[in-house]
């Protein structure tokens, strides 16, 4: 960056004298996006092998969807991704209240707790809670998938959930008890609706991040409960078939819609 | 009927070490205009929050319509409030945050609905029931957050600095439409401001506040022709304040020595003895400058200053014992107007009436 004296605004470079800047970026964007164009271009190829094209075809998402384990992958990983997704954004939600809203002996050390999961490494959380498990005697199943995503989660969606709370108008929740509403009415009146793209994000950042785990899942899921990455990993093991990149670019597009979706709720909610 | 609509009694509070209101009594009449009036940080925001629920007293003891108000939270008092930033409700058009006071009390939809349109219309802004508030200007935002408070015909209205945000022209306006809003709704006004022209053109009474405390509680004309203390008298108005000792007390009036060499005769001297240390108080505008000494009592000194500034022209006067003083001249018309150059020897008279003695 060039020195200025303080005070002047910053200098723009128009943009076709930074050359530099302009390749800069398209190499980025190819690094990024490359390889998915790649993958999504190759599940519609008629040959099995990446590499060579042999014309247009649909087979492998008929075989896609006719692959009852798959399916049956899939729906797991949907009710884990949904089960954890809503209970951890309800708990996270509270959470982020909590914290950000009320003072409390062990605040400090409550927030500092509160990241933990998002800062220990898959591996050491994964072992955690499976010691967890075994030691409390839970047989392993969906339901121990669900808990140690909702364990994760609750910290993604705190930490969305604070930060909108973090630009929040007090003033707004006590015009709302000044005009006779009571502390129930105003959470649901004023304080949740403002909150609301806020809870929506991390639902949906949680939803995605339990979608697509595999080391906590891994390690916590009983016999007969695999997930989608798990499923994809087994069968991944036999080498990479027009199959698996039907599926991921099934995945992307389901991804980009919530995503999309996440923002334009974003944005019409915030009023 | 209780006398009084809001009783303020011995009240403070303090936020840990610091005292934002200090031992605050007043008594609030029914369909009073009443201003609460003090630089930033003064206690007057906390005391309307204290009335409004927000905040508990420390001790003392608040009374709406002579019910004690201890541990009733603000959505069980009689009173609404106007934000200094509006609060208007983002995620809501203007007929639902007119309408929420109202559906939270229960009150019939075809009512709500009435009603909701009668307070549009009075503060006239017809029309714009669809809007969100980021969608309209700062003044209508403003008559928005009248319409929420009112609708409710609420006990007595609270305004926290409500016209601070408008520039200086709508702010004018709305302090004669919020005047005469006043005496058509009949509702008693608490109304925060640090402006004290503002709370002389718009105040019944005022309660004029420094540091926590309440210094002097009274008609505009009393504040600014009888302050209570040096405080007061300085923060209304302009005023000359010359620190002195009374030398002489008579009947009707009193000597002051000011720095030793300047005589001052001063007025009203109940509770003055000899020896006691004193200010005077002069207004600028009550000050009488002249070419030619008109009597024994007239002032020497000499212009230091001159400003014209449109309706009237100010004079710093420079006196024999180095003291500044302001004197404001109504420029009456081109010719009228005594006019005084800089360094031109002047002579200064009042009537002894006009100064004050202020002892605090």
């Amino acid at each position: 960056m060039s020195r200025r004296s303080p005070g002047t605004p910053p200098s723009v470079q128009p943009l076709g004298r930074s050359r530099w800047l302009t390749v800069h970026g398209v190499m980025t964007y190819l690094f990024l996006y490359l390889p998915i164009v790649i993958l999504v271009i190759f599940s519609f190829n008629v040959s099995r092998y990446v590499g060579v094209w042999r014309g247009f075809t649909l087979q492998w998402y008929r075989a896609l969807f006719a692959n009852e384990a798959i399916g049956a992958a899939l729906r797991n990983s949907l009710i884990v991704a949904a089960a954890s997704a809503f209970i951890a954004t309800v708990l996270g939600t509270m959470v982020a209240i909590g914290l950000e809203r009320y003072r409390f002996r062990l605040r400090a050390f409550v927030d500092a707790l509160l990241y933990l999961p998002i800062i220990i490494p898959d591996i050491a959380m994964a072992v955690m809670l499976l010691l967890f498990f075994v030691l409390s005697r839970i047989s392993l199943g969906l339901w121990t998938i669900i808990i140690a995503h909702v364990a994760f989660n609750i910290s993604y969606v705190a930490l969305v959930v604070r930060a909108r709370l973090a630009y929040f108008d007090v003033s707004l929740e006590e015009a709302a008890q000044d005009l006779y509403a009571d502390e129930w009415q105003t959470f649901r009146r004023v304080t949740l609706p403002l909150l609301m793209p806020g809870i929506i994000g991390g639902a949906l950042l949680a939803f995605t991040l339990s979608l697509d785990d595999f080391v906590i899942t891994f390690f916590v899921a009983g016999p007969g409960a695999t997930t989608l990455p798990l499923r994809v990993y087994s069968m991944i093991k036999l080498g990479v078939t027009p199959e698996i990149n039907a599926l991921s670019a099934l995945m992307l597009v389901i991804s980009i819609v919530l995503v999309l979706a996440s923002t334009l709720l974003a944005e019409r909610r915030v009023g | 009927m209780p006398e009084y609509a809001v009783e303020l009694r011995g009240v403070s509070k303090s936020f840990g070490p610091v005292v934002a209101v200090h031992d605050v009594t007043l008594a609030v009449r029914e369909g009073e205009f009443f201003a609460l009036l003090g630089p930033s940080g003064c206690g007057k925001t906390t005391t309307l929050r204290l009335i409004a629920g927000f905040e508990q007293p420390t001790s003392g003891e608040i009374y709406i319509a002579g019910q004690p108000q201890r541990e009733i939270p603000p959505y069980r008092r009689p009173v609404n409030t106007v934000f200094q930033n509006y609060a208007l409700f983002p995620h809501m058009t203007v007929y639902e945050n007119v309408a929420f006071g109202l559906q939270m009390q229960r009150v019939p939809r075809a009512e709500i609905r009435r009603r909701v349109e009668e307070a549009l219309e009075m503060v006239r802004l017809p029309g714009l029931e669809d809007r969100r508030p980021r969608e309209l200007s700062g003044g209508q935002q403003q008559r928005v957050a009248l319409a929420r408070a009112l609708v409710n015909r609420p006990r007595v209205l609270l305004l926290d600095e409500p016209l601070g945000a408008l520039d200086q022209k709508l702010r004018k306006a709305m302090q004669l439409e919020l005047k005469a809003l006043q005496h058509r709704v009949g509702i008693t006004f608490i109304y925060v401001t640090h402006d004290q022209e503002e709370a002389l053109t718009m105040s019944d009474r005022i309660a004029v506040m420094n540091q926590g405390r309440v210094l002097q509680v009274g008609t505009p004309e009393e504040v600014y022709e009888r302050p209570a203390d040096r405080f007061v008298a300085d923060f209304i108005g302009e005023t000359n304040l010359l620190e002195g000792l009374v030398t002489e007390v008579q009947a009707d009036r009193a000597t002051v020595r000011v720095n030793g060499t300047l005589t001052l005769q001063v007025g009203a001297t109940e509770g003055i003895a000899t020896g006691q240390a004193v200010a005077v108080a002069i207004r600028p505008e009550k000050i009488a400058l002249h070419s030619q000494p008109p009597g024994p009592y007239a002032i020497p000194g000499v212009v230091h200053e001159v400003v014209y500034s449109g309706a009237d022209i100010r004079y710093l006067v420079r006196l024999t014992d180095q003291t500044l003083i302001q004197v404001r001249l109504q420029n009456m018309g081109n010719g009228s107007t005594p006019h005084f150059p800089r360094e031109e020897r002047v002579y200064l008279t009042w009537r002894p009436d006009a100064a004050r003695l202020l002892t605090a």
